[in-house]
């Protein structure tokens, strides 16, 4: 058993609506108790969709499991498809009926639906959400493409003049901005003189997907969806994948230029497209104070890994802790790690998320709905940028994250949390302005954003950040050679607190280590000044 | 329960003898997980620990929105497979859990292990991890057990399962104590303490509530305590304490002005108190609730409401929409029907009422459809579709978590129908001006 406060991910099934709600003329009947309904209102509700996800559950209950649940999926089954005749269903189970072994797969097949009828095995004890989603995606392109496979499969060939064809591959509903992303893509892939053949799963039917075969090649939106489906259609029909997803100018140029391979368009002209104004917004004198900010990075591997891109090489952030709840991405996101010098989080516990922030006292987080309270509750800066999302983040407006436009939206999105430049620097200069404290905000969030009150059981660091009055050494602190615990004294405590609240943080910390380090048990105002001296570089 | 033909007397006794259209399906509810979200703000120290899946948590961090980071007293201790491999360590691993958790939290006294649809079906006896726990952390944490599960529990039932494993550990009282009342049901704290205010004016001072704010403060149980039941849907709390004796007043509901003056009134008869003294101590707030209800009538009077079954308070919630604002009930739909604590209710209702118990989902929703209600009552997964299809919704979640009880709260009862017309009709007149 795991204690488990909060989950970054649901369990696989919700993966696998979150494929049948994207799509159209597919149904998903579920095998589910009473209440997993709940699901629905995700879709409603925090994506706001106008309908119902196309799911029938069976909501067996206690009375039932006695009699003949088993029958209870047949005849759900069998009204289901008599009431929306899909083109397609997909059979499966909950976490609960996986325990009572019903066999979705095998009581869809017995009813002999005039439909394809595609059984899922979602572990839900083993697997989670994006998983989930992933395999079924899976299943269905294998199920639906498979009687169109040559074997063996032969190379593609373009006839002269015809223009490349693609598939884009990876958008979901629930999915983070992924409605907005993809507008991003197929504007880019026209340009690129690329035709689209299939856009899957999102707004693509049963009948599209039998027809993923005709395209040269396969753009991979999101690998955590499409990545195992875009290699069975690589093996199978010798489509290559485009594997670089365009979150970032960087990035965006090299899917320009990946693509341009591909289809034999001539790249340079989208490469410096007038419209990609973060990288004039990053060189502007006002963005230099951005420089060396300490950034963490928590999301899913996708998101996480193009963030600490962007963050190092885009804005000149210094990315100071990496890490993703996606296990099935781990090593990528290691890797990914390795270019900042530091270690990746590979965790689905935001204790040990929240612990890690703590640590590192960042100025900034790039996470996830989780990380934005973590945030909160630690005064730091923050933005979205990963799955799990909130309603707040299925904005009305159009805010991809890909492209150059995706670029622009993020820049704007991870600057505004920051205190302005010039202001920052005016905080330097009047120490302990009467209308500046610890308790205040950057001026353009308003008052309503100050920071809230430490939670009821703050972070032993927090405590020390916060009331620099108590002289107890807080947790985690290096023990300083002489063995004597550290200790500042009131003059030094004095010249912290003029330190302004962003930084004091980071200023305790390095005096404290400095301290450490020395052997020097008493701070005084001499060895904040060595230790902003020796840090200085 | 037998469906009984109606008499075709339209006579005064409402919808008491009407037939109930029971049907079986697809259900679009909650499961009684989703109590936890209430009861964990209610009770301050108290935590619930769900044995279940990692649906169980995403359902209750869903439900819970944003108040999960709060740090919440809930959590769910997550099955994986190697607890399906071998039941016998399936208890240890609860036990290394409920450690590791009450290390963290050493301001816990009551601490629920909340069954879910996995733990029931594998028949994990967490009623014995509960007594087993219990002794390890007596005195200063009580462990208890119950049921949230889907396959048992819908909704508001989940209060209901909570309740009723408190009853058998409340004290007794001293057998010369005199009779007691408690109101039993989670309330919205301020609605606590208006009640203890008017109860005290009418010569019911020491009134108790099931539950208390905290775990020290439950009220004490035996044959000489009278309960009211503050919620329509807490059978299963009634007849444990049926079992210790206390004797249920029987009143109707105390949502709008009608039905708080005959919750009152029926208590203080209870205890030799004529229903003129409830008059006199209650005229203030009826009055005010009176002139408030009125704004009101004329935004719901004749207006057609329709109800997806979600939490039991449909009935009592259509009895006073119908008779105090003026609304016309077209499906009142229930998850369940108690029709012993819900009969001053049906009576009160308008006679020809539709009532339904249980949901066959598409069917109601041609049903719903077809009538083309004003307004329709239901659950967050259908409220967007509906909406978008052209009908005006009110989510029914929102009754359960709103202050909604009692005079003082009638006028924000209504206000919560009457907000989605309001803002239809000004959307409209908008966008065509």
């Amino acid at each position: 058993m795991q204690l488990t406060l909060w989950t970054y991910e649901g369990p696989p099934h919700i993966g696998a609506m979150r494929i049948a709600t994207a799509m159209k003329g597919l149904h998903y009947v579920l095998h589910a108790p009473q209440g997993d309904t709940y699901a629905d209102l995700l879709f409603t509700m925090i994506e706001r969709r106008d309908a119902r996800p196309p799911v029938t559950y069976t909501t067996f209950q206690a009375r039932d499991l006695g009699g003949d649940t088993a029958e209870l999926f047949k005849s759900a089954a069998r009204s289901a498809y008599e009431r929306f005749q899909p083109q397609a269903m997909i059979v499966g189970a909950s976490c609960t009926a996986e325990l009572i072994q019903d066999d979705p797969g095998g009581l869809a097949a017995a009813l002999n639906l005039p439909c394809p009828v595609v059984p899922l095995e979602l572990p839900a004890y083993q697997r989670k959400e994006n998983w989930g989603a992933s395999e079924t995606f899976y299943q269905l392109v294998r199920a639906l493409c498979t009687p169109h496979v040559a074997v063996p499969a032969v190379p593609r060939e373009r006839a002269a003049g015809q223009k490349a064809r693609c598939n884009v591959l990876g958008p979901t509903a629930l999915g983070f901005r992924h409605k907005d992303d993809l507008r991003e893509v197929l504007e880019l892939l026209r340009r690129l003189d690329v035709e689209i053949n299939v856009v899957a799963p999102l707004d693509a039917t049963p009948h599209d997907l039998t027809r993923l075969g005709e395209a040269d090649f396969n753009v991979v939106m999101y690998p955590e969806v499409a990545m195992q489906a875009a290699q069975w259609l690589l093996r199978n029909f010798r489509q290559p994948v485009v594997k670089t997803v365009p979150i970032g100018v960087g990035a965006t140029r090299e899917f320009i230029k990946e693509v341009a391979a591909l289809s034999g368009a001539d790249p340079a002209p989208l490469l410096n497209d007038p419209r990609a104004r973060s990288p004039w917004y990053s060189k502007s004198v006002d963005s230099t104070y951005l420089t060396g900010k300490r950034v963490f990075i928590f999301g899913d591997a996708t998101h996480a890994i193009a963030a600490a891109r962007i963050a190092a090489k885009e804005l000149g952030f210094e990315v100071v802790g990496l890490g993703t709840y996606s296990r099935e991405f781990a090593r990528d996101v290691r890797d990914a790690a390795k270019l900042y010098g530091i270690e990746a989080l590979i965790t689905d516990d935001y204790l040990e998320v929240e612990d890690k922030v703590a640590e590192l006292h960042p100025e900034l987080v790039l996470g996830t709905q989780m990380e934005r309270h973590i945030a909160k509750r630690l005064g730091v800066p923050c933005a979205v940028i990963s799955a799990p999302m909130h309603v707040q983040d299925f904005p009305a407006r159009h805010a991809p994250q890909m492209g150059f436009e995706g670029a622009n939206v993020m820049f704007d999105a991870w600057v505004h949390p920051l205190m302005m430049g010039l202001e920052e620097h005016l905080l330097h200069m009047f120490r302990g302005d009467f209308e500046f404290h610890d308790g205040a905000a950057p001026s353009h969030l308003g008052s309503a954003a100050s920071r809230p009150e430490p939670a009821a059981a703050p972070l032993q660091a927090e405590v020390a950040l916060l009331e620099p009055e108590t002289t107890a050494p807080a947790a985690g602190l290096p023990t300083p050679l002489t063995g004597l615990p550290l200790a500042w004294t009131a003059d030094a405590e004095k010249e912290l607190k003029k330190i302004p609240f962003f930084v004091r943080g980071k200023a305790k910390r390095n005096t404290e280590a400095y301290a450490g380090q020395r052997g020097v048990s008493s701070i005084t105002v001499e060895t904040l000044y060595d230790a902003k001296a020796h840090f200085s570089r | 329960m037998n469906a009984v033909i109606p008499l075709h007397v339209e006579a005064a006794g409402g919808c008491s003898t009407a037939p109930v259209l029971k049907e079986r399906g697809q259900r679009e509810v909650f499961c009684g997980l989703t109590g936890i979200v209430w009861l964990h703000r209610k009770i301050q120290d108290a935590f619930f620990l769900v044995v279940g899946s990692r649906t169980c948590a995403h359902l209750v961090q869903s439900a819970a929105g944003v108040m999960i980071f709060a740090e919440p007293r809930f959590a769910t201790a997550i099955i994986d497979e190697r607890d399906l491999a071998g039941l016998a360590d399936a208890q240890d691993e609860l036990d290394r859990v409920v450690t590791r958790l009450l290390e963290r939290r050493s301001d816990i006294r009551t601490l629920f292990l909340v069954g879910s649809c996995p733990s029931e079906v594998i028949k994990l006896d967490l009623s014995r991890a509960a007594q087993r726990l219990s002794t390890r952390f007596a005195p200063q944490v009580r462990v208890l057990n119950y049921s949230g599960s889907g396959i048992e529990t819908t909704f508001t039932q989940g209060e209901d399962a909570c309740l009723a494993s408190l009853v058998p550990g409340l004290p007794v009282p001293a057998a010369t104590a005199p009779a007691q009342l408690v109101v039993v049901g989670a309330l919205a704290d301020v609605v606590e303490d208006q009640f203890t205010r008017l109860f005290a004016q009418i010569g019911l001072p020491a009134v108790q509530f099931l539950p208390a704010r905290r775990s020290d403060a439950m009220p004490a149980v035996g044959p000489n305590t009278r309960y009211l039941l503050a919620q329509p849907f807490l059978a299963d709390t009634a007849r444990a304490l049926e079992n210790r004796g206390a004797r249920r007043i029987a009143a109707p509901f105390p949502l709008g002005v009608e039905g708080t003056l005959g919750w009152l009134t029926a208590a203080a008869a209870a205890f030799g108190i004529g229903a003129e003294a409830v008059q006199a101590a209650t005229a203030a707030p009826r009055a005010r609730a009176e002139a408030a209800l009125t704004r009101h009538r004329a935004a719901l009077s004749g207006q057609r409401i329709f109800f997806f079954p979600d939490s039991q308070l449909e009935i009592p919630l259509a009895r006073f929409l119908a008779r105090e604002l003026g609304m016309q009930l077209t499906e009142v739909g229930t998850p369940y029907l108690h029709r012993e604590h819900l009969s001053e209710e049906l009576a009160l209702l308008p006679s020809g009422t539709v009532l339904s118990e249980g949901q066959d989902l598409e069917k109601q929703l041609d049903r719903c459809r077809a009538q083309q209600p004003d307004i329709v009552v239901c659950g967050l997964g259908l409220a967007n579709p509906l909406e978008a299809e052209g009908l005006t919704t009110k989510w029914a979640i929102e009754l359960v978590f709103s202050p909604i009880h009692g005079f003082e709260q009638a006028a924000d009862l209504a206000e919560l129908f009457a907000r989605p017309l309001r803002r239809r009709a000004l959307l409209q007149a908008g966008l065509a001006a």
